[in-house]
């Protein structure tokens, strides 16, 4: 079962290239992170999986559907947008009725749930609402619709901590209780690790990397030993990034098959170790993308 | 019922730190047979970690024997872990530690680097056993 | 999406209707007065000119108050993210809040306009029993766009310019400016280029006698350029030009009759004079053409400029649902 398929996406506004060449294949019933810095990408890729946007070139199927293609399909998905927009002149109340008029699958009795679990004043103009409350009312609009995936544009990026764990331990409740794919967008690497499964990654516009989170680990090694010329590594190595000093090289690898050179001290990496490498190295050689599992 | 947490300079992936969990706490007889396990979503709730890590843990456990999930319900504890037998092998155990532990210091470490040596040597054997 | 259009609607809606109400009390008190009269003058006119005023701006106010906030607002919120994602398409979406407000307009139009209508039925009268008051007649492009029915069809037209404009430039302020300067020109441009030629206009010739001479025109040098006739009471009139025999008009007038008007320092003309020495031109074989809209054209011209605005609404309706899928 597939939440996202996208075969060479693309998305241009007028010049720039906002999205190019993105193939995917996230699986249901997971939480996928999507991480790159600022601009990569990342929103455009969810706004196109949300029917927002049309894409350019390549082709996007999100729970079976072409996305925005009707009431249908718009039922399937739930889009929490950047900056967790929210009628301001509307109470919380009012959005919840929102939501049941909009929306046949609509789950009153979970909104209701949760929105006196998170201690919200129904009367309460939306406006009025701290950005932590917000962001909750916008996820419980999202979540009540019974969608069966979940995309979220940055939805801590304005929270604070207390109020960033709060929101992520609820969304992984909620993810427990109805099983609910998730694809959430963000530049803090830490979050991500704790929350996701499954990981994509987007620099200048084209996906890096994309694979199950413990897979990646499990491939990924950083190898540092005495300086030496990175051609004198084998194939299946490949190399993401490298550094050298006048006696040392280490380097970052991705490689199915285990270290068998015993020149080399093999660290683990974490997610954001690994992240980190990929994003700053746009450049660094890749062979045809894969999909690792 | 038991609480989980994360530690996150323990080297160990989370699941893996579930699962060593579960065995301390059973270990420690802190769960007996037939005790439920927090449930996933109460976990999740409280760590903000993902379900499937929760899920594999578990599963992991059920693996070895350990507990069995009866669906619906809940994770249960089928069996212990050491109990009894390892309380005799205890006094053995602490003798051969001190003899160790004075054979580090003639060999000149002082307490930090015999902590070093300890740990890093109990954590790489810790992953070995479960890798 | 009914029950969040009136609640995001409610308050403009209620803002324009409650004026409307105001207007509606004072027509009524007043109103009563105005039976009988066959004098309008003071008080009875400015009242007049004022409920012209309001229907004519009624149209522009709803456009920009109603009809651009409903996609810029969204846009510029950033709400459009929110409300698109429920179960609900953008072209039903669309389709509700358009409609929900072209139909509140049409009936604001209409409502005004028929109050007006009852409040000034004694002027009507008088207009069309008296040619000497022209300026009063409804059908005159002055006062033709604020009564009848054709005020139903600006306002529908106003409203869907507004979103249009609204969905094309996506800014609150800049659309209404736009759309004020839109709408406005269009209702320059329609009673000029459109309104005269839907209807075939009656034409006749008239000769002209001493009686029917109602204005002499001459430039500073003292040369007559052209004369009118008595025109019927209550119409459009077009054309009231001079033409020589062969159907061409002609201004300034033939040498033949200039002398008729004294030269400047001459004295003061005597308008006896003038006039018994101008019908000459009848003489020569020159006639006064006319070209009007009598009174009776007034509904049909009404039915015909409201149904083109309507059909004016819908292409721009057309035009908002497609350039609205590709909105982001």
């Amino acid at each position: 079962m597939t939440a996202l398929r996208a075969q060479s996406l693309g998305k241009k506004y007028k010049r720039r290239w906002a999205l190019t060449g993105c193939t995917l294949d996230v699986p249901a019933g997971h939480v996928t992170g999507l991480v790159g810095p600022n601009g990569a990408g990342k929103s455009t890729l969810l706004n196109l999986a949300a029917g927002m946007l049309r894409p350019t070139t390549g082709t996007i199927e999100v729970c079976g559907g072409v996305p925005g293609s009707g009431p249908a399909q718009l039922a399937k998905v739930g889009f929490v947008a950047q900056n967790t927009p929210v009628y301001a002149g509307l109470t919380v109340d009012e959005h919840l009725r929102l939501g049941a008029h909009l929306n046949p699958s609509w789950d009153d009795a979970l909104a209701r749930r949760r929105v006196a679990g998170l201690g919200l004043d129904t009367a309460q103009q939306a406006g009025k609402l701290s950005g932590g409350q917000r962001a909750q009312l916008a996820l419980t609009l999202g979540i009540a619709k019974r969608p069966e995936l979940l995309l979220l544009d940055e939805p801590v990026a304005a929270l604070d901590p207390l109020a960033r764990r709060d929101f992520l331990a609820d969304l992984m409740e909620t993810v427990a209780e109805h099983g609910l794919s998730v694809v959430l967008s963000s530049h803090l690497v830490s979050d991500l690790e704790r929350v996701c499964d499954h990981l994509i990654v987007l620099v200048e516009s084209q996906v890096r990397i994309t694979g199950e989170v413990e897979g990646l680990l499990a491939t990924h090694h950083r190898l540092s030993g005495s300086r030496r010329d990175l051609d004198t590594l084998p194939a299946d190595q490949h190399v993401v990034s490298a550094s050298h000093t006048d006696r040392q090289t280490t380097v970052l690898v991705r490689t199915e098959a285990p270290i068998l050179d015993p020149g080399w001290t093999v660290g683990r990496l974490t997610l954001e170790d690994l992240v980190l490498a990929y994003m700053s190295n746009p450049t660094a050689a890749r062979p045809a993308l894969e999909v690792l599992r | 019922m038991i609480e989980f947490h994360l530690d996150g300079g323990s080297g160990l992936s989370p699941y893996q730190q579930l699962v060593r969990q579960v065995r301390h706490a059973l270990r420690l007889g802190l769960l007996h047979e037939g005790d439920q396990l927090p449930k996933v979503k109460d976990v999740v709730a409280a760590l903000a970690i993902n379900p499937n890590t929760v899920l594999k843990a578990y599963r992991e456990l059920e693996h070895d024997g350990l507990v069995a999930a009866r669906p619906g319900v809940g994770t249960f504890v089928t069996a212990t872990l050491g109990g009894g037998g390892s309380l005799a092998a205890l006094g053995p155990l602490r003798q051969d530690l001190r003899r160790w532990l004075g054979k580090a210091r003639r060999a000149g470490l002082d307490e930090e680097s015999i902590e070093a040596l300890f740990l890093s040597t109990f954590r790489s054997a810790a992953r070995e056993d479960i890798a | 999406m009914t029950w969040l259009t009136w609640r995001q609607f409610r308050i403009p809606a209620l803002a324009v209707y409650a004026a409307l109400a105001a207007v509606g009390v004072v027509l009524a008190i007043t109103g009563p007065d105005l039976v009988g009269r066959t004098e309008f003058t003071g008080d009875a006119e400015s009242l007049y000119t004022g409920t012209m005023l309001a229907m004519y701006l009624l149209p522009a106010v709803l456009g920009v108050f109603w009809g651009v906030p409903m996609v810029t607002r969204e846009l510029e919120t950033g709400t459009h993210n929110l409300v698109w994602n429920q179960t609900v398409t953008r072209g039903r979406w669309l389709a509700v809040k358009l409609g929900t407000g072209a139909l509140a307009a049409a009936l604001a139009a209409g409502l005004l306009s028929l109050a007006v209508g009852w409040w000034a039925s004694p002027i009507d009268t008088m207009a069309s029993a008296q040619p000497e008051n022209a300026l009063w007649t409804r059908i005159s492009p002055a006062l033709f766009g604020a009564r009848g029915i054709a005020p139903i069809g600006y306002a529908v037209f106003a409203l869907v310019l507004g979103v249009a404009v609204g969905i094309l430039l996506r800014r609150t302020v800049a659309a209404m400016a736009v759309t004020l300067v839109v709408f406005a020109a269009v209702q320059l441009l329609v009673p000029v280029l459109v309104r005269p030629y839907v209807l075939p206009a009656t034409e006749e010739a008239v000769t002209i006698t001493g009686e029917n001479i109602t204005r002499i025109t001459g430039n500073q040098a003292g040369v007559i350029e052209s004369i009118d006739v008595a025109e019927p009471s209550g119409a459009w009139v077009l054309t009231n030009e001079t033409v020589d025999p062969s159907g061409a008009a002609v201004s300034p007038l033939p040498d033949a009759v200039q002398g008729c008007m004294p030269a400047p320092g001459e004295g003061l003309p005597d308008r006896q004079t003038v006039v018994g020495c101008l019908t000459q031109l009848s003489d020569l074989g020159y006639q006064q053409r006319l070209e009007y809209h009598p009174a009776d054209d007034f509904w049909p011209l009404q039915w015909i400029e409201t149904a083109f605005f309507l059909a004016l609404s819908a292409l721009l309706a057309r035009f908002c649902f497609r350039r609205l899928r590709h909105l982001s």
